[in-house]
This record gives structure tokens, sequence and C-alpha cells, in this order.
């Protein structure tokens, strides 16, 4: 069952035509990937899904929502959480207000509440405390650094947070923007370990963009490739690697460098 | 009818005064991307020095004038070499207040040393106003323009044309880039800051020369924001059309208006203007939305 | 000496008064404050009662632009609609100071929104220039609206009367100033304890991520200049009934330039910074006073350099603290607390 459809996504910064015409649908509870080379416009996918970019052409279909005309918080709201390439932590807080603020559209109270601090805003953050607790900084096994202010974190623990952060967000799908990137070996496993257990605990639906094909071949259930905006292939592991267009365009690139 | 030339002219010549104060603010922004708050006090120091070496010392006018220049350029290297290089890569708002800090800096020890009653220059320009049919200038306003159009087009014809000017220019345009050309670039923000604070110290005596000089002059150093936001914040054909809008619209506003409401309309008309037209088109009349990436 | 950081449950932890040293000290505070108007003689109040009013000014200068990132310069113009509308409040309906307290920080809010709303399409220089317009336009006001204003002579009130009590000394109004600064510093902390400040801040370090991550920019944008033109204009009121008069010349732009400094000399985007900044800032003035004096006899004319003397300090404090302590006296309180904390163990 498709969780999510883009339709005919047309996206161009002046003359640069970013994307072009590209359609997809992700299944429900699937890890969806998307790769291509750099600049095949695979993190303006993301930056259309989220709001961030307006697309100029074609439509984005949310658990059955038209989400096209929907203001980025809006989109937060509805279960669309994501990842960023570069690590956009908030410096000015802990690792636990970070988290915290994942969960900023599902808490309630109001201007009020919060400066009174009493009734239903403590409750709440006790609340929201315990669960973060509970389910995220247990499960990716961040206790240790909780309290610690986000940018004195090494690179890898910072990806972590960004990974609790939006599972703070309640979602219905993430999107993960080079979750791996820059990682060594070990923190990669480890990363790999998390989104699979994600996946499989909490039935989420997983889009990830990497770089790391064997890393991608292992986890993904289906991946589209890209070039130069233009959607070129899409299937399970085993067909994208034998599909003549993507070792033309991708991976024969590759073999002529390597 | 009369009346309505008369202020239209007056503005005509205010705002090329203008136009060049913004000059000194544009011509930093473009090369640092630094929002200059002390643009004004700039301005009033200038105006001191040539103040101090024409009356105090009593140089002739044209050695004071190269005084000026010398002790703004010298004011604009320490600002930049002692201040704003340790400021790189701060948030904007940090780099904005230390601006604010200098300025107040500056207007208090210009009134530690000069004090802050009024100083006025030796006459510089013939006494007689200036007839254009049956108009009539103020000298001093119509020589004002004069000279600050004049070092507008200078310092437009050195952005434009001089192997310097057009470093400037690739600097401001991609630091990376001018970078790798071989192109100095922390140089080239202390060239700009040298530039910025002669074009604006020239403002400060052409307003000194009208208005006297005082620590506050440096006020005047405030209408830059309404015009280079209405200009466009680093063109210098935008400061000058700006310049134009905002002196033509205070004066406009001061002759018709002052009298309704008891004086004072000059002073904030050009922010009125500035609020609504920032209502209209957040990004000034001429400036452009950057594209933001993530 | 106290090592460790040991608690049961997340409640204790989320607790801002956690241990029983800080809670000691707490009540060592409130002990204090209680007790100094008994001590103190009228001089002390006074500058009791006006680093009061700041430091409720200065937290609500810090929530916009401290935490929320969003440079104002148009502060004091707030603090002149809340003192305005207190006085007017009082003279023309007589109503209760206690009344006018709250009327004047509403007012002021109002106009907070009103100034923040263009920040829903422009940011950073922009809405700064926008909030200097704000105070340029409202000075004019101040001084030409004499109808409602008293132009330049300004307006005079009568002492304010609480509980049928008069407050007309410096000894009444302290316990005025003291329940309004605590009240301001107790919301400000629980503000920083919940989404909302959560949010602040996060639109401060990247706008574009906190709106992906669900935040609704313009909408706390604009509670962020609320919430600080409120408190701006409680400052306002209280101005106004300690000084029982106000003339447009108490707002100008450098008053505005003076609580930014404070926020930037006590640490960005911290509440206990604000505090220290709106303390170290108004004793300055008084500092530099008396080492004047004592230059007095030498030079007679001293006293002469008093105001533009202030004027070269706030702008040096800005700069030094901004080029080399960036994160203000809060930081630096804060080292030296940690150093005595294991001393004399250090290592």
């Amino acid at each position: 069952m498709p969780i999510l459809e883009v339709n005919n996504l047309r996206l161009a910064f002046g003359g640069l035509q970013v994307l072009d015409d590209v359609s997809f649908t992700v299944n429900e509870g699937e890890i969806y990937a998307i790769i291509g080379p750099n600049g095949a416009g695979k993190t303006s996918i993301l930056n259309c899904l989220g709001g961030f970019y307006r697309q100029q052409a074609g439509d984005i279909i949310f658990t059955g929502n038209d989400i096209s005309s929907l203001s980025p918080d809006r989109r937060a709201a509805l279960g669309l959480a994501r990842t960023f390439q570069n690590i956009a932590l908030f410096h000015g807080m802990t690792v636990l207000d970070n988290i915290k603020l994942g969960s900023h559209a599902h808490l309630k109270s109001g201007l009020l509440d919060t400066l009174l601090y009493w009734g239903r805003a403590h409750r709440e953050e006790m609340k929201l405390r315990e669960e973060i607790e509970r389910e995220i900084i247990d499960f990716l096994e961040i206790e240790h650094i909780r309290k610690q202010p986000v940018s004195t974190l090494a690179y890898g623990l910072q990806k972590r947070v960004e990974l609790a952060r939006a599972l703070a967000m309640r979602p219905k799908i993430l999107l993960l923007d080079e979750p791996v990137a820059g990682m060594n070996a070990e923190e990669t496993e480890d990363m790999v370990r998390f989104i699979l257990d994600i996946q499989e605990e909490r039935d989420l639906t997983i889009v990830i963009i990497e770089h790391d094909m064997r890393m991608i071949m292992d986890i993904s259930d289906r991946i589209m490739v890209l070039n130069f905006g233009c959607k070129i292939a899409e299937g399970t592991p085993g067909e994208i690697q034998k599909h003549p267009e993507v070792l033309k365009a991708y991976l024969g690139e590759k073999r002529k460098h390597g | 009818m009369d009346f309505f030339l008369l202020l239209l002219t007056s503005g005509i010549a205010v705002g090329g005064i203008y136009a060049l104060i913004a000059l000194g603010f544009v011509l930093i922004y473009k090369a640092t991307s630094i929002i200059n708050f002390a643009t004004g006090e700039f301005m009033m120091i200038g105006a001191y020095i040539f103040y101090t070496c024409t009356v105090l010392v009593g140089m002739p006018a044209i050695p004071a004038f190269l005084m000026v220049m010398a002790g703004a350029g010298l004011l604009g290297l320490l600002v930049e070499k002692t201040i704003l290089r340790h400021m790189l890569g701060q948030p904007t708002i940090s780099i904005v207040m230390v601006t604010i800090g200098l300025s107040s800096i500056l207007m208090g020890l210009a009134e530690i040393i000069w004090s802050s009653d009024f100083k006025s220059f030796p006459p510089l320009f013939p006494r007689a106003p200036i007839v254009i049919g049956n108009l009539i200038i103020r000298s001093n306003l119509f020589w004002g323009f004069v000279v600050a159009m004049i070092t507008v087009a200078i310092f437009a014809l050195i952005f434009k044309y001089a192997k310097i000017g057009v470093a400037m220019r690739a600097t401001a345009g991609d630091q990376m880039a001018a970078f790798s050309m071989g192109i100095n670039v922390r140089s080239m923000f202390t060239l700009a800051w040298i530039f910025g604070s002669m074009a604006a110290s020239i403002g400060g005596l052409i307003i000194g020369n009208i208005g006297g000089v005082q620590p506050n002059l440096g006020g005047v150093g405030l209408k830059i924001f309404p015009v280079v936001i209405l200009g466009g914040l680093d063109s210098i054909g935008g400061a000058v059309i700006g310049g134009f809008i905002v002196g033509i619209i205070e004066n406009l506003a001061g002759g018709y208006l002052d009298s309704l409401v008891g004086g004072g309309v000059k002073n904030v008309a050009p922010f009125i203007v500035l609020v609504l037209i920032l209502m209209f088109r957040p990004y000034g009349l001429f400036g452009r939305k950057e594209i933001e990436r993530l | 000496m106290r090592i460790g950081d040991y608690k049961e449950s997340y409640a204790a932890d989320e607790a801002v008064f956690s241990t029983p040293t800080s809670r000691f000290w707490l009540g060592v505070l409130f002990a204090a404050m209680a007790a100094f108007p008994f001590f103190a003689g009228d001089y002390l109040l006074y500058m009791a009662n006006i680093t009061g009013i700041a430091i409720v000014a200065a937290l609500g200068l810090n929530i916009l632009t401290g935490a929320t990132g969003q440079i104002s310069l148009g502060h004091a113009a707030f603090i002149g609609i809340g003192a305005y509308t207190s006085a007017i409040l009082t003279n023309r309906f007589g109503l209760p100071y206690l009344l006018c307290l709250p009327l004047a920080g509403l007012a002021a809010a109002f106009f907070g929104i009103l100034v923040g709303a263009p920040s829903m399409r422009m940011k950073g220089l922009y809405l700064c220039i926008t909030t200097l317009a704000a105070q340029v336009i409202f000075e004019f006001l101040f001084v030409h609206w004499e109808t409602l204003t008293g132009g330049i002579r300004g307006l005079n009130v009568p002492a304010p009367e609480v509980f049928g009590l008069k407050i007309d000394s410096e000894f009444s109004f302290y316990w005025i100033t003291a329940v309004v600064v605590i009240i301001a510093a107790t919301v400000s902390r629980n503000l920083f304890r919940t989404r909302m400040g959560r949010a602040f801040i996060a639109i401060r370090d990247r706008d574009i991520s906190a709106e992906l991550m669900g935040i609704n920019l313009f909408r706390y944008k604009l509670y962020a200049f609320a919430i600080s033109s409120f408190l701006a204009g409680i400052a306002g009121s209280l101005w106004v009934g300690h000084l029982r008069s106000i003339t447009p010349e108490h707002f100008p732009l450098h008053e505005s330039i003076r609580y930014l400094a404070m926020i930037i000399v006590g640490g960005l985007g911290n509440i206990l910074g604000a505090i220290y900044g709106a303390i170290f800032m108004t004793m300055i003035p008084e500092l530099l006073q008396s080492v004047l004096k004592y230059f007095e006899s030498m030079f007679p004319q001293a006293m002469a350099f008093l105001f533009p003397l202030q004027t070269v300090v706030f702008g040096l404090l800005i700069v030094v603290f901004l080029v080399f302590e960036p994160h203000g006296l809060a930081e630096i309180w804060c080292r030296i607390k940690n150093f005595f904390r294991l001393w004399p163990f250090k290592h």
C-alpha cells in the first residue's frame, strides 16, 4: 500500500532544471533508496517533500492527502521527518533539548501554560521526557551524552542525535539524507543497525539517500536511480545492479575512474 | 508650484549627499557583508578632523582635505584590523552589535575631545546662492551636491575599471573564487573599510559644511538605512537612486507637513516610507531574494 | 565542595533548583532581598529600583534578541509605549496602578506584534531595520502627539496607590519592583523549560530546519515579539510608577542600544545573563560618576565628561565582550563556580 506518491515533479532554479518530471511511489514499511551521481537532484527531492523548495509542477500525495501546498511545519506535523546531509542540529541546545524539539508539533501547551509551567505544561513536559528516554535515548544508546551541548559531540554522534530528533517527530515516514556519509566503518555499522531496527520495530517507512553502494544494496527494498534530474531506473537491488542505463550513467562512470 | 520646485531641488541636492554616505556603507557591505552601523560616526570623525586642521591648526582647505582622507583611511584600517577581523564567522547579530558598539565609542570620544558645542568650518565655497531660473539654492547645499556627485562618480569608476576595483568586485561576488584567482581576500576587506570610511568622511565634510559639526552629526547616518533598503544593499547605482528618493521624500514631506504636526517630519518620513515599502517588497525596491540552501 | 549529579527521577532532573545547595542559595537570595530595604538608605533603594526595572526590560529583550535571534533596535520605544499607556490610564481614567501595570504590558505587546508582523516575509537585517524604523516613528509620536503624550513636556502622574497604600517612597516602591522582577524571571525561566522556549532557540540557531521540524516560524516570531514587548511595557509602567513623570527623552535610540548592551554583556540568550547585564550596566554610570568625583579636585570640569565617558564605556563593553567573551558575564560566573565546586581538589 503506497504511503507516499510523487507525480511528475519539476523543479528549476532560473534556467537550471534540477528535477525533470520525476514520479515515484513509496510503499508503507519499505526502505526506499534514491541514488545517483552528485548533482542528480536527490537532496532536492527531499527538499520538495519537506516543503523547503516549491516545485513548479507535480504533486505530492502523502497518506492519501495532497500536501503540495502545505507549509513545511504542517508537513512535519503530518509525519514527515528528515535528517540532513550537513548536520542541522541546533547548536545552542543540549542533546536532550534537540530531541525534545522534534516533538514540538505533538505538544499542546499554549502561551499561558508555558509561562506559568503548572498543570498541563508541566505534565506534558514530564511525559515527553519519559517517552524520549524510553523510546529514543535508550534505543539509540545516547544516555551518556543527553546533557551535553550538541556542538561538543563527535560527528558520528551528531548524526545519531539527528536521527533521534527525527524519531521524536513521531514520523510516519523518515527521510534520511546520507546518514552514513563521512563515517568510519564501525559508526556506519551502528547506524545501519539502528535504521534496520527502526524499520522493523516501528513499522516505519524510510526513504534514504546514500553514496555508500554496498550499504544501499544491503538494506533497501527498492531503489530509484536519478541522473541529471531524471529518473532513469527503479527496481530491487538485484535489478538495479544489472540495469544497463544505470551501469552507463553511474556504476560505469565509477569503474572508469577506478 | 515654486514652493514645490524649491523642495524638489533641495531634495535632489540632499539626496545626492545621502547617496555618497550610503556609498560609504555599500562599499563595505558589498565586499565584506558587514552592516556598518558606525557609518554616521565615520562621517562625524571626518568632519572633526577637517575642523581641527582648518580652524585649530590653520591649514588651507586642500591639505586639510588630504588629512581627512588619511585620517579616515587610518580609521577604517584600524577598525578592520583590530575589531572586525576577530569577528569573521560570527553570527550577524554579533557583527551588527560590534559596529553599534563602535559607533557609541566614536561618538563618546568625539565629545570628550571636541566637546558637544557646535563647531563650524571656515567658508569653503562662494557665499552667493545659486540661481537657476527663479529657483534659489543655498550655496553650501549646491556645492555639497556637486562634490558628492563627483565623489560617487570617482568611486564608481574605480570600482568598475581600476584593477583594484575589479578585484574588490570579484571578492564581493565570490570569496572563494577570488581567493583561488590569487586575490588577497583579506586585504580586499581592509581596502573596503578604508574606501568606505573615506566616502563616509567626505559625506561628513559636506554635512558639516552645511549645518556645523557636533558629536551627534552621525545621526544623519541612520538615514542610510532607508536609502540602502530602497536601493538594494549591494549596488552603487541603487544607493544613488535610493539617496535621491529619500532626499526628495523627506523634503516634500517636511515642506508640506511640518506646519501641521509641529516639525520633525523630515526625520521620520523616510522611515515611514521604508516600513510601507518593506510591507510590500520585503527585500527593498531593487533587492533580490537570496536563494537559500540547507 | 560538591561532586556528582545523582537523581532518582526525570522530574527531579528537570527541576530548576534541583540540589539542596541551589535551593539553599535561592532561600538566601530571597531573604537578602526581603531584608535589604530595612538596611539600605534611599540612594541604595533608588539604585535597586532602577536596576529592577532594567532587569525586567532586559529579560524581555533577551527573549526576542538573545533567544530568538531577532535584533531589536526599538526596545526603548516599547518601554515608552508601556510608560505612556500607564500614565494615560492613570491620569485620564483613574485606573488603579495594579491594573495599569498589565495593561501597559498588553499595549506594548500589541505594538510589538504590529512591528513583528513583517517578520513573516523578511528576516535578519531587514527586520532589524524595521525595528529601527519603529523606534524612530514611536519617538516622533511621543514628541508630536501632544494631546495624548504632552509633547516634550511629557506627563506627570500621582504616586500610585496599592491596596489603599500610597507608594510614594523608594522603600515602598521597592516591594513592587521586587515582586515584578521575581515574576518576570520565573516566567522567563519557565518559558525555556517548554516547547515554546525551545522553538525560539531553534529559530535563532537554524530557522530553516526549525520549520522542517514542525515550527511555524511566523507564529513563534510573533510570540517572541509579543512576550518581549509585554515585559518592556511592564518595565515602562514601573518606570512611571517610580519616577512619576515621563518625557520622550527617556526613550531614545541609545536607550535601546543600552538594553542590547545589557544582554550582550550578560550573555545572549541566558536569563541569568540578562539579570547580571542589567545590574552591571546600571551600576556603570554610578561607578563612573564616583571615579570622576574623585578626579574633580584635580580637574574641576571632570564631571562634564560623565555622559560622553558613559557612551564610550558602553560601546567598549559591547565590543570587548563580543570579541573576547561572547557568552558574557554568565559564562564567566559559571567558570568561577566550577572552579570552586571541586576546589581545592582541582585535579
